[in-house]
């Protein structure tokens, strides 16, 4: 296709997307006006319903938990065709490891971003793991919890040693982590089904409201979504750091 | 002035693809798409803003407060994370392109080479 094929084709349809957008803002409602019929319903009953004081984690893995389902496999399979996509090829082998990228100038890490960096290991990971406990009651839960998790393996390679992080994050481990953390949502989905009424059916005692292990399957669900998302996002780290240090063009 | 908010996210919705149609460079069209991601988790937080409200937690406050849309935060905030490894997966994408041709500018990777 030419160049000016591509660019008559890309104005008629910015054109249309223009019209529908302009069309489409004009009609909405009023900015911090009103409210749709099913949030209202949500935040008047889901507390009393779930014993869930955070009504957004009760939202995402009860109520509308089938779409949740849906975004996990889409997170597995992006991290799958990370995982496949940096593989070493035909044409590259693996090197030893090393601490720096072949044909680039290292420069050292400076001892305050050393320290400041193991500092702050110990405090993500605590963090971490209260964001995912507590997410059915306070805002937080499993999704952002293990993205906070996830900082701690950034930190230790910010801190200065690939080798250290190769030698303390295993594949495999983050492999299995990976995989518990979608299996076991889909089982616990599947049980519910089993068990209840529908698949993400909440089966389990609802617990007292506001106390860690309230909600049902809530918390169950926010601890494995947390395995996934903190294995998941190492593991993209730790296959782009490989990228860097250790395949090579044979 | 009450669309004004919603305009916002047109602008930063019209810059990305801006972006996105200009760019000479793989890892900066990634870069202006999730621009163009951003815009839509702004527009639907917006939908569901209501004055006066608070967040849709109600541990510290009783069960009828006036609290903002819980649907759209629940979808923005899986949709945040889905998004980081998916925008991983274009830049590795793009890296094993750069591999194979040795560019990352979309003009200079027209033809399909099997």
């Amino acid at each position: 296709m030419t160049t000016r094929a591509r660019f008559v084709l890309m104005a008629a349809g910015i054109a249309g997307l223009a019209a529908l957008l302009v069309w489409g803002t004009g009609g909405l409602q009023p900015f911090g006006h009103g409210q749709s019929k099913y949030a209202a319903y949500l935040n008047a009953n889901a507390v009393h319903q779930r014993h869930a004081t955070n009504v957004v984690s009760a939202v995402t893995f009860d109520y509308r938990g089938f779409d949740t389902l849906g975004e996990e496999f889409i997170l597995f399979a992006a991290v799958m065709g990370v995982t496949l996509l940096l593989r070493s090829q035909l044409d590259e082998r693996d090197d030893a490891p090393r601490d720096r990228a072949e044909g680039r100038r290292a420069v050292d890490t400076s001892d305050a971003v050393r320290v400041a960096a193991l500092g702050l290991i110990g405090p993500s990971v605590l963090l971490g793991l209260y964001v995912v406990a507590h997410g059915t009651i306070t805002p937080g839960g499993g999704f952002q919890g293990g993205v906070v998790l996830a900082a701690a393996p950034l930190l230790l390679y910010l801190s200065g040693r690939y080798l250290l992080l190769k030698s303390v994050h295993p594949m495999h481990a983050l492999d299995l982590t990976e995989g518990t953390g979608a299996g076991g949502f889909t089982v616990v989905a599947l049980t519910g089904a089993a068990v209840g009424s529908a698949v993400m059916a909440n089966f389990i005692g609802k617990g007292q409201m506001g106390s860690v292990f309230s909600g049902g399957t809530l918390p169950v669900f926010n601890v494995l979504v947390g395995l996934e998302v903190a294995a998941g996002l190492t593991l993209v780290l730790y296959e782009f750091l490989e990228q860097t240090l250790v395949v090579r063009r044979s | 002035m009450s669309h004004v908010a919603y305009w916002l996210t047109v602008w930063l919705f019209a810059v990305g693809l801006y972006g996105v149609v200009t760019s000479r460079n793989y890892v900066h069209m990634i870069m202006c798409l999730s621009v163009v991601q951003s815009s839509t988790y702004v527009l639907i937080l917006e939908v569901g803003y209501r004055h006066g409200s608070t967040a849709p937690i109600f541990l510290d406050v009783p069960v009828g407060t006036p609290a903002v849309d819980p649907v759209v935060q629940s979808l923005v905030l899986t949709d945040v994370v889905v998004g980081v490894v998916v925008g991983a997966l274009l830049l590795s994408l793009a890296l094993q392109a750069h591999k194979r041709t040795g560019t990352l500018d979309p003009h200079d990777l027209r033809t399909l080479v099997g």
